[in-house]
């Protein structure tokens, strides 16, 4: 595998590979000296062209943790302003040898062209309200992590699904490994070719609470309230949000997760969030090991990048 | 080599470590994955029965460590677990057999990551030859010359020697 734009391009199988290989780097996090010099010689470059903290922060101590080099790039202090174009900003930097670009953008497909328009593998951090890979794998890693499996687990997705890139990746990637996945929205926030997906869809919390292994929430993005597809906030919080009373009813095991950045009181309840089923830091830290794994196998192990015969 | 002599080999191993290091304070065992882990099972409680004492006894795969990282697909093949501080401990390392030496220069490097042992010991079932790097065994179950296109096997049961098929 040469990029990383979409969770299909991993199926269930690489899914999995990418699990036990965080595993690993999970054991090197945890190192009085947390740092292997497996990728030591290799330049990843972070092309983000939309605001991030833990993606970015993530990517960046991932490929430092493998000895790598990064190369930062912010959009407000570069070229970019001048009116740059991507893709001659993918040239300029494709130029300085990365081996891996880290894209993050608002607009839909853009890692896809950036793939064709460099030799570096590509990494999808993020792009529009299309996919978020690495999320959706961390977040698996996250309930291997503590339910033992995805497979066979009840995932209900909660919020705005139709501009979320999270939920796309996660839908395929919690499916593809034999999960059931519920998603509850307001019918203004399903993405209109929702009825494809493999999941189930509910338009009340409250009918699937019960009966759940792990809820995850999306974050409302404020940003789309002046299209008027919710009503208010407060509304949003009354029939969709994991209040205290609605968290009483969950199964005392049942994870509560969410991608982060959080507005809390808005889609949980800030005591909910302070549950110990409550993973949203574990999903920060299982990110490291995860993009360190992503990195690994773009960058060192996979066996379509060696020449043949090579090595003893 | 027979089960009982890979047996009495680990055993007069096992003497030659406390004799080397004069008792078993501050010494811990570190099996490479996975070759080296059965072995330094064994090991250590050989010395267990000899001294009365179990020493830590930890598990290391170097894959991350290698230097022909990118030559070849590279995955570690076991977990990782030294849940002991080796700063001043006597670390010895144990591996099923030794060839060009690549590996352990792996695990040194991969120790650092842990402390900075006293000493770092190396004990293997056979030496095997073929050495491309300055390295060489404290405690050697067996001298087996070969050819470098033969492949070496070592386990309780027994040595096996095969050819490689290419």
């Amino acid at each position: 595998m040469k990029h990383l734009l979409s969770i299909n391009d991993l199926g269930a199988e690489g899914i999995d590979e990418v699990c036990r290989l965080a595993d690993h780097f999970t054991e090197v996090s945890q190192r009085p000296i947390p740092k292997v010099p497996a990728l030591r010689g290799k330049t990843v470059a972070m092309l983000f062209y939309e605001d991030s903290t833990r993606t970015r922060l993530s990517f960046e101590v991932a490929a430092r943790r493998l000895s790598a080099d990064v190369m930062g790039f912010s959009v407000s202090a570069s070229s970019v302003n001048k009116g740059e174009s991507v893709r001659d900003t993918v040239a300029t930097v494709s130029a300085m040898g990365p081996d891996a670009i880290v894209v993050r953008h608002r607009s839909a497909g853009v890692p896809q062209q950036t793939a064709a328009w460099t030799h570096a593998s590509v990494i999808n951090a993020g792009d529009g309200w299309h996919e978020h890979p690495t999320q959706a794998l961390l977040d698996c890693y996250t309930i291997r992590d503590r339910l033992g499996s995805v497979a066979g687990r009840r995932i209900v997705i909660v919020g705005d699904i139709k501009h979320s890139r999270v939920a796309r990746s996660c839908v395929m990637a919690f499916t593809a490994l034999g999960a059931k996945v519920t998603l509850v929205a307001p019918p203004t926030l399903l993405p209109p070719e929702v009825g494809s997906w493999p999941v189930d869809i509910s338009f009340s919390l409250d009918a699937v609470l019960s009966d759940c292994d792990v809820v995850y929430g999306l974050r409302v993005q404020k940003e789309r309230q002046s299209e008027a597809l919710l009503p208010s906030l407060r509304e949003y919080t009354a029939q969709w949000g994991l209040t205290v009373a609605r968290a009483a009813r969950l199964h005392p095991d049942a994870l509560v997760m969410h991608p982060g950045p959080v507005n809390r009181g808005v889609e949980i309840a800030p005591e909910v969030l302070d549950q110990p089923n409550a993973t949203l830091n574990e999903q920060v830290r299982h990110g490291v090991a995860v993009r360190m794994a992503v990195l690994y196998l773009l960058l060192a192990a996979d066996p379509d990048l060696r020449p043949e015969g090579a090595g003893t | 080599m027979e089960a009982e002599d890979i047996k009495r080999a680990t055993w007069r191993m096992a003497h030659e470590i406390i004799e080397r290091n004069h008792g078993l304070e501050g010494v811990v065992l570190v099996g490479l994955q996975t070759g080296g882990v059965w072995l330094a099972a064994d090991i250590a409680s050989a010395l267990n029965a000899i001294e009365g004492v179990e020493p830590p006894l930890g598990t290391l795969d170097v894959a991350f460590h290698r230097d022909d990282i990118g030559l070849r697909p590279l995955l570690p093949e076991a977990p990782t677990k030294i849940p002991f501080n080796l700063d001043g401990q006597a670390v010895v390392i144990v591996d099923d057999v030794l060839y060009t030496g690549r590996t352990i220069r792996a695990a040194l490097d991969a120790l650092n990551s842990y402390g900075r042992p006293r000493t770092v010991q190396l004990a293997v079932m056979v030496d095997r030859g073929h050495r491309e790097l300055p390295i060489r065994p404290d405690f050697v179950g067996k001298n087996l010359p070969t050819r470098r296109d033969e492949m070496v096997d070592a386990h309780r049961d027994g040595i096996d020697l095969g050819e490689i098929v290419k």
